[in-house]
């Protein structure tokens, strides 16, 4: 049976492009945005701006505590700079460092993060980062973006070289739907309503919403009317919008590629349970590593795909 | 284990080739550069240096233990361990696939025998082994902890803080390996992040640093490993700098970070496994 879908793609790509190809347009458009990386300048597709700009790219090799030590120097300096390893090594690799250096400082650093997620696939649970959400959005001072498909990606990173203080920028490794429009205007901080819905709301970060699209596609075949919501910007939260749409249809989901622990269901439980409390099922990782795999196979495995997305959203509407 | 020729020693690292090859191949990714270098290593370890307990029981009590801090050479680790006897080579086939113990990178809670840590994130193995070496000499257990680490993970200061505790600990029952293959992910160590004179900087950290200057020759690296060995227990912690070539085994691989992450595809994996000859049997 084809399914309806409100949003569709001719076209798959991996958000880290989307991220390498907004770098190299933000370091074009303004002379202080500078670039780092440790070892991983293919991996994180940030080849062309160092091409470009070779004096304002700098290899650190392999040593993320120094690389984020000489952002928040270079932040002094009035640069922007854009720091990219992996999200393991973007995080708990370097906590302490963002912590004291970046975020307590207040300094103008991007710190962006490939290959989060179970969706990286192969490599397995030492590179599968999926606390990092819980652990960037507790810092205070930090903006965390998740962002869903390569143009949604881009213009991410285009708005966070335009937002003044920190910024966790997470994205990924697996080519993905490309769903969103070319041309999007990204607000941080502001939930994007993709689809309107009575029943329940379906709240998506990251890989997820498209699995929350379809989810959307397949909930509606039983006559259920999902709304779908988009929440690139785990920190600060869209609180209104959250608000306002469970006001509306009674009971949500939230769907993540990260720990249920900590993570975007988290927060929306605290605002929930604050201004109207109400039934929240989670759609995320269950307190517990992941493995080697195909992408396909750990979000099926870990129960992050859409059919897990339809079967919390039956047992949300079932507590309503 | 009863000692072997260095005809059949240059077999099994012939067969661990292939089984990289094959292994990275059937799942069209992971790491065979830094394993194909490290063959004559990873042999001469397991079949002729490390005295392991025959039962492969997990206590590490009474027996030397290996450690592998550059957990992207999995396929090489795992191919030895099994060919070693750990576990069934058979099981090779099930390298990164979804519910296996041979995962991407090497972990513990598949409980996989020869594997008593996770790694994969650099810079900390040599951390553990210091741990699992004082341990050791808390027990007067007089066995030693071996351990691999690659050259490129040596720009992580973790390291270095590692280096500087061995020496004022003394811990001597201890050999540390270098991959000094000259390569990491985006190019050439010397271009990516120098790392300059590493013998003098080991030295200067309080280490007896031997060389092995023909790493991927099994002789040679038997040499070094027996040089290192007679300078245990002497007051200071023991690094080996192993010259090896990335892709060793195969023409078009060697000498190139290009393939430090990246599988051969059918052709080209036909072609790689012309040049080695199958000896003990593909998994
Ligand atoms: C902490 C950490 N940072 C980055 C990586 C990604 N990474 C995996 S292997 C590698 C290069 C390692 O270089 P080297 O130790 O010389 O190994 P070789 O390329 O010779 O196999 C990098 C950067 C990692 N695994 N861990
Ligand atoms: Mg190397």
């Amino acid at each position: 049976m084809s399914l309806d879908l409100k949003f569709t793609f001719t076209e798959k790509k991996d958000t880290r492009s989307g991220f390498g190809d907004g770098f190299l347009e933000a370091g074009r458009k303004n002379p202080n945005v500078v670039g780092l990386c440790a070892d991983l300048i293919g991996s994180l597709k940030m080849g062309d701006f160092q091409k470009e700009f070779p004096e304002r790219f700098f290899q650190t090799g392999i040593a993320e505590a120094n690389m984020i030590g000489i952002s928040a120097g270079l932040a002094i300096g009035g640069k922007i700079p854009f720091a990219g390893t992996f999200a393991n090594f973007a995080t708990g690799r370097v906590y302490d460092q963002i912590r004291q250096s970046v975020a307590y400082s207040d300094k103008n650093v991007k710190i962006c993060a490939s290959h989060a997620g179970l969706t990286l696939g192969e490599d397995g649970a030492t590179h599968q980062i999926l606390e990092d959400l819980g652990m960037m959005k507790m810092l205070p001072h930090m903006t965390v973006i998740n962002p869903c498909d390569y143009n949604q990606t881009k213009a991410a990173t285009l708005a966070i070289a335009e937002h003044e203080g920190p910024v966790y920028l997470r994205f990924g490794r697996p080519s993905w739907p490309i769903f969103t429009p070319a041309d999007q205007k990204f607000e941080i901080g502001k939930a994007w309503k993709m689809i309107d819905g009575k029943d329940v709301t379906i709240f998506a970060t990251g890989h997820l919403v498209w699995e929350a699209v379809v989810a959307e596609a397949m909930l509606r075949q039983e006559g259920i009317h999902a709304e779908v919501i988009n929440i690139h910007t785990i920190k600060p939260l869209d609180e209104e919008a959250i608000l306002e749409s469970v006001k509306k249809t009674g009971c949500a989901v939230s769907a993540e590629e990260h720990q249920i622990n900590g993570g975007l269901g988290d927060s929306i439980a605290q605002t929930l349970i604050r201004h109207n409390p109400a039934p929240l099922e989670y759609v995320g990782v269950n307190d517990s590593f992941g493995e080697s795999g195909t992408p396909t196979q750990l979000l099926e495995k870990y129960g992050l795909n859409a059919e897990n997305i339809v079967k919390a959203a039956k047992r949300a509407l079932a507590r309503k | 284990m009863e000692k072997q020729s260095i005809e059949q020693l240059q077999k099994i690292c012939t067969q661990l080739r292939r089984d990289v090859l094959r292994m990275v191949h059937a799942v069209q990714s992971g790491h065979p550069g830094a394993p194909l270098g490290c063959a004559e290593f990873f042999v001469a370890l397991y079949f002729d240096q490390l005295r392991h307990n025959p039962d492969f029981k997990m206590d590490g009590k009474g027996e030397d233990l290996f450690f592998l801090s550059n957990g992207h050479l999995s396929a090489g680790w795992y191919s030895v361990l099994s060919r070693s006897g750990y576990f069934p080579v058979s099981e090779l086939k099930t390298f990164r696939k979804l519910n296996s113990r041979l995962q991407g990178h090497p972990a513990t809670h598949e409980h996989l025998p020869g594997i008593r840590v996770a790694s994969g994130s650099l810079g900390q193995g040599l951390s553990v082994a210091l741990g699992v070496a004082q341990a050791k000499k808390i027990d007067k257990d007089d066995k030693l902890v071996y351990i691999l680490m690659g050259d490129g993970e040596l720009q992580e200061g973790q390291v270095w803080e590692a280096a500087m505790y061995a020496a004022h600990h003394k811990v001597d029952n201890l050999i540390a390996t270098v991959d000094y293959n000259g390569q990491q992910i985006d190019g050439p160590t010397d271009k990516i992040m120098d790392l300059k004179n590493l013998k003098a900087k080991w030295e200067a950290f309080g280490w007896e640093v031997i060389e092995t200057k023909e790493g991927n020759d099994l002789k040679s690296v038997i040499e070094g490993l027996e040089k290192a060995k007679a300078f245990t227990g002497k007051g200071k912690p023991v690094l080996n700098l192993l010259y090896t070539e990335m892709g060793y085994g195969v023409d078009f691989m060697v000498g190139t970070h290009k393939w430090h992450g990246s599988p051969p595809n059918d052709e080209q994996l036909a072609k790689a496994l012309g040049q080695l000859e199958e000896t003990l049997g593909d998994y």
